[in-house]
């Protein structure tokens, strides 16, 4: 019974301290952002990397996921003849819900991995320790670019994602499912309201932020070669997709209850 | 401080009663080093007696449990972020593996300390960047390469242009020589000397590289069990009448040093 109260304690002990450690990386980013030196050569190639070349991938799985959810709501929707809300079903879990979790899922795979690997590798080959030794704050020319990159790309790249996903819907309506075109944008445009694209895009900001903190965070403190390397890249994916879910809820309780 | 108290200028780096565990191993215990202005001191001992622990404390990339340590006269415990990155600024690092940017050509590598840190121009910077690379005998044919295409030697080269491209009041060097053959070891050797006395740097090294040591020492200091046990000029180290050192020098199995490998 005992130990089983202090299993209990070591892990809820190691959680808060996990916590801590996290709380205090993402501060420390942070109060870096507020002097001077900035890296804007930095910044801007991870808003390339993150933003522009995870482009073809997220476009890809909004597509699908839009084309999905027409033919589901449709079928779904026909057994109380309520076809018609198809369009709107389609743009409002687009905007508000599957467009960034979709979009940030996969740039936590993409994204978030390449970050721990690539900050992991620099760290079991001290070239995080090269860095202080050339007066170069780690924290500021590593982690602070990407995190921005972070927060700033990912709600266009979710923007760019819920206009494919409603064009995918689109297609399946009018091509498979015998909508008339002029319908079914009608019925995208007249339940869709502004917090519908914001919610979504604040989401996204939320969901960048995670991604790039935790690939950051497991790269930075990754240990012992190869194997450590490889370790902080699970953790990076793992913990960022539950995040993202996890603030997912929080998120949308927010807005919407 | 004894030192100060006479009329001599203080030691360079004065290390203090530095101790160092990690968990329940006690890496550094009390050590004391003083490495005069100009002065290229060697540090020999086994593999994991703490040399490159050592380093990084000067450094401030490891926290040490206690002890003073002073640069110029100045303690460096407890100085903050901005204060200890001014403080790098006098200070060259050779990293034992290079540990050259592999997202960065070498000529962006050797600049780097002068474009990030000193805000200089990137033209300007790389200019400085090719005669660094030159003095280590480097041509410019290789400053567009990315480290990954270099072979060892020349990632060491490399790492030591970087090194001394700022520079440096104070040059570290950590196993300079470790995995290179004998010749491209005496061409390093050879380097370090120039480097240091061109600039009139502080030096510390850590090897055991004993060849190497004996090149480029004005002091050697033996590091064993966490403390210095001897220290003394290259000359002096055949015959320092320290048991410890006998052993290291000869490379005897037996002695005072026990390797920590079972007898078959």
């Amino acid at each position: 019974m005992l130990s089983f109260l202090a299993t209990i304690g070591a892990a809820t002990l190691s959680f808060l301290a996990a916590t801590g450690r996290l709380a205090i990386f993402a501060g420390t980013a942070a109060a870096s952002a507020v002097r001077p030196p900035h890296y804007g050569r930095a910044l801007l190639r991870q808003m390339r990397d993150i933003g522009y070349f995870s482009l073809p991938v997220v476009g890809l799985t909004a597509l699908f996921t839009g084309m999905v959810l027409a033919l589901q709501s449709y079928t779904g929707f026909s057994r109380f003849s309520a076809e018609g809300a198809v369009a709107t079903v389609v743009v409002l879990s687009m905007t508000r819900e599957l467009g960034p979790v979709i979009g940030g899922l996969m740039v936590a795979g993409r994204v978030g991995a390449a970050m721990a690997a690539e900050i992991g590798t620099m760290r079991v080959t001290d070239q995080i320790d090269a860095l202080e030794t050339l007066s170069t704050d780690p924290m500021r020319y590593l982690v602070l670019p990407r995190l921005v990159a972070g927060i700033v790309s990912l709600p266009l790249l979710v923007l760019i994602a819920d206009v494919i996903g409603v064009f995918g819907g689109f297609l399946v309506g009018t091509y498979k499912l015998g909508f008339n075109p002029y319908t079914y944008l009608r019925g995208t445009r007249e339940h869709l309201e502004t917090i519908d694209v914001v919610s979504g895009l604040i989401k996204a900001a939320v969901f960048g932020f995670i991604v790039t903190l935790m690939g950051c965070y497991h790269g930075y403190h990754s240990r012992g070669g190869a194997q450590g390397v490889g370790q902080a890249t699970t953790h990076a994916v793992v913990s960022a997709s539950i995040l993202i879910l996890v603030a997912d809820y929080l998120l949308t309780a927010a807005f919407f209850s | 401080m004894a030192a100060a108290t006479n009329g001599a200028p203080p030691p360079k780096i004065s290390v203090r009663r530095l101790v160092k565990s990690f968990g329940a191993k006690c890496v550094l215990d009390g050590l004391d080093l003083d490495c005069a202005q100009g002065e290229s001191l060697v540090i020999i001992g086994g593999s994991g007696t703490g040399k490159s622990v050592l380093l990084k404390c000067i450094l401030g990339l490891l926290r040490p449990d206690s002890g003073s340590i002073r640069i110029a006269g100045e303690e460096t415990a407890g100085l903050g972020r901005t204060a200890r990155a001014r403080l790098m600024m006098k200070f060259g690092m050779l990293f034992q593996g290079g540990a050259l940017f592999d997202s960065l050509c070498v000529w962006e590598n050797v600049a780097f300390g002068l474009i990030h840190a000193r805000g200089m121009a990137r033209q300007e910077a790389r200019g400085i960047a090719l005669a660094k690379l030159a003095a280590v005998g480097l041509g410019e044919e290789i400053a567009e390469l990315y480290p990954a295409a270099l072979s060892g030697g020349m990632q060491k080269r490399v790492a030591l242009a970087r090194a001394i491209a700022a520079e440096p009041e104070i040059l570290f060097f950590d196993e300079p020589t470790t995995g290179l053959d004998p010749i491209m070891s005496g061409v390093i050797n050879q380097l370090i000397e120039r480097c240091v006395r061109d600039l009139g740097a502080t030096a510390i090294s850590i090897t055991h590289d004993l060849v190497s040591a004996r090149r480029i020492a004005d002091r050697i200091a033996m590091l064993y069990q966490g403390r210095i046990v001897w220290h003394g000029p290259p000359a002096e180290l055949d015959r320092s009448g320290n048991p410890v050192v006998d052993q290291f020098v000869n490379g005897r199995p037996e002695g005072p040093i026990r390797m920590e490998v079972r007898a078959l």
